[in-house]
């Protein structure tokens, strides 16, 4: 078989192992639209008048999509692979005849299709549920986007398991160093009324610019207008970034 | 100890002929920082035999496997493993070897067959998955997944998974660490049937008598170098050794003149070192029946391979107990 073949038949054997563990399935389900469903209780109380596109489902659903996608590739990986690391997998995987690289593009195969998965649920959520229209005419523009953003957070999470010393400190390392900044990027919050210093110092980072790309294409009545090309610039550099301090620092065996 | 390159490569262009060495090393050097890990090691295992390295933590034994696993990049030597070099034909040389590692994990939801068919699918010509299986003796859990298994099952596994692409030459580390003695005594047994499909065995064990019941040859290994290499039964000289007769005598009693140099065991038995045990010990029993001496606990014993390990690695004991 070659390499392309063998990392198909990887995303399948991916894909069976993760649907064996039925609660991890679940919640990596139910977590996106129960958050989805708490923030619109919360915070959507005053909106329900409000015109459409300006509604506070039309703020929540493409961050939503974005927290999704993030989830599905910078969190589950960076997981999933010091686990894996830990364990000795990746170790033994390198002991056969397995291309390195189609081991990982298993694992990102995955994660991409896990990706998808929950961004049209989510989409269809909001749709059925809120009444927030799916942006059929840019559709295009739309997964262009979800593509190049869970390019990017696959790369930062291979990025990030250079830096956890073991699996037990997975969780802590990979939740500090992503929830903070779904505070403060438009992602369950709107930034237009942070103060100016937090606003600027989440633009350096690279979800503001993925949640800020689906927003101006699903709700551009909503917190930045119209797409611009330098947020997908700014995330496609830092999934540049990732990648290349993932080649210098990922590991086959275990760091104990 | 560095060998000439121009004979090193010689030797290498004759191992690399069919029913020759699998394995050749020649003054082979890895250093880390300030440690010289290895330093200067030759090394040939034949086609077909099963070989064991001992050796107390720290001696170079896992750098050494793993040079030769392709998992580490070596300072100086040549290398050829079924005759490809390591470090420059990973790919072509795991298609022909399968590795045991000690606590390597495997992806806890699949079943047993589905583990062993993933696997058995990144080789060119694997083995058939349900013989596998067989072969390690797990076929009644062959449904069962990963995290249901017990611990020696998932060992069993681990040798499943490493004979699934149908290895010429199988890496063994610490194959039986953990086991109670029945299930080493099957794992034993599955060994002795893969050395008799005549797939080379590399062995890497703290166990003597491991070593003693599986290898066809031994080598012992203590900073960096080896220090003996033979069969089980005649390294370090041990068939030559003097054998020790052991005995405890009753308080008082000494022994009469003419008897070998004498010296007291650890728990306090008498122990006679000599060439000649059959002349020695018709002399000492004889003395003991006239003297109505009992003899308690009477025992001729040869130098153990243990003995001759210790002997060899600076006897430190609590070094491979650390293991």
């Amino acid at each position: 078989m070659n390499g392309l073949a063998l990392a198909i038949r990887q995303i399948g054997y991916e894909n069976r192992a993760f649907w064996r563990n039925p609660a991890a399935a679940f919640f990596t389900f139910a977590f996106p639209l129960l958050f989805m469903v708490i923030f619109n209780v919360l915070f959507g109380g005053g909106s329900a008048d409000a015109p459409p596109g300006q509604r506070a489902a039309d703020f929540f659903t493409p961050g939503i999509i974005a927290f999704s996608v993030i989830t599905a590739t910078y969190t589950n990986i960076a997981m999933m692979v010091t686990i894996a690391r830990d364990a000795g997998i990746l170790k033994r995987v390198r002991g056969t005849p397995l291309p390195p690289w189609a081991y990982l593009a298993g694992r990102i195969g995955h994660s991409a299709l896990l990706a998808l998965l929950l961004t049209v649920i989510v989409a269809a959520f909001g749709a059925v549920f809120y009444g927030v229209a799916v942006p059929w005419d840019q559709l295009l523009l739309l997964v262009l986007v979800l593509v190049v953003g869970a390019a990017a957070f696959c790369a930062l999470g291979l990025a990030l398991t250079g830096f956890i010393p073991n699996a037990d400190a997975s969780p802590a390392i990979v939740n500090a160093s992503i929830l903070p900044l779904l505070f403060v990027s438009n992602v369950f919050i709107q930034m237009q009324d942070a103060p100016a210093w937090i606003d600027t110092l989440s633009k350096v980072f690279p979800v503001r610019h993925f949640a800020d790309a689906l927003m101006s294409i699903y709700s551009p009545g909503i917190a930045g207008g119209a797409f611009r090309w330098e947020d997908l610039g700014i995330l496609a550099a830092w999934g540049i970034g990732g990648l290349l301090v993932a080649l210098r620092t990922f590991s086959w065996e275990p760091r104990r | 100890m560095t060998a000439e390159p121009v004979t090193a490569a010689e030797a290498l262009r004759a191992a690399a002929g069919p029913g020759q060495a699998a394995i050749e090393i020649r003054g082979l050097r890895k250093t880390y920082g300030q440690i010289e890990a290895v330093r200067g090691l030759d090394l040939t295992v034949r086609r077909g035999e099963v070989f064991a390295l001992l050796g107390p933590n720290g001696a170079g034994k896992t750098t050494t496997v793993e040079i030769l696993e392709g998992h580490r990049d070596r300072d100086a030597g040549e290398i050829s493993v079924l005759g490809h070099d390591p470090a420059r034909h990973a790919r072509q040389l795991r298609e022909q070897i399968g590795i045991v590692l000690q606590s390597t994990g495997v992806e806890e939801y699949l079943t047993v067959r589905e583990e062993v068919a993933l696997y058995a699918g990144y080789y060119p010509h694997p083995r058939d998955v349900a013989e596998t299986i067989e072969l390690v003796g797990l076929t009644e859990q062959r449904d069962r997944r990963v995290q249901k298994l017990s611990g020696g099952q998932r060992r069993r596994l681990d040798l499943a998974v490493a004979l699934a692409g149908d290895p010429e030459l199988l890496f063994l580390d610490e194959p039986t660490t953990g086991f109670d003695p029945s299930a080493r005594r099957h794992a034993w047994d599955t060994v002795r049937g893969l050395a008799k499909l005549g797939k080379t065995i590399f062995l890497t064990t703290h166990f003597m008598d491991e070593a003693q019941a599986l290898a066809d040859r031994v080598a012992v290994m203590a900073d960096g170098r080896i220090v003996a290499e033979g069969t089980p039964d005649t390294i370090g000289a041990r068939g030559e050794r003097h054998s020790v007769i052991r005995f405890h005598l009753p308080e008082g009693v000494a022994l009469p003149a003419g008897m070998p140099p004498q010296r007291r065991g650890a728990d306090g038995a008498m122990e006679l070192a000599t060439e000649d045990p059959t002349r020695v010990l018709n002399a000492l029993t004889s003395w003991a029946l006239d003297a109505e001496t009992p003899l308690d606990r009477l025992e001729v014993v040869r130098p153990s391979l243990e003995d001759v390990y210790l002997e060899l690695t600076g006897g430190n004991r609590s070094d491979q107990d650390a293991a």
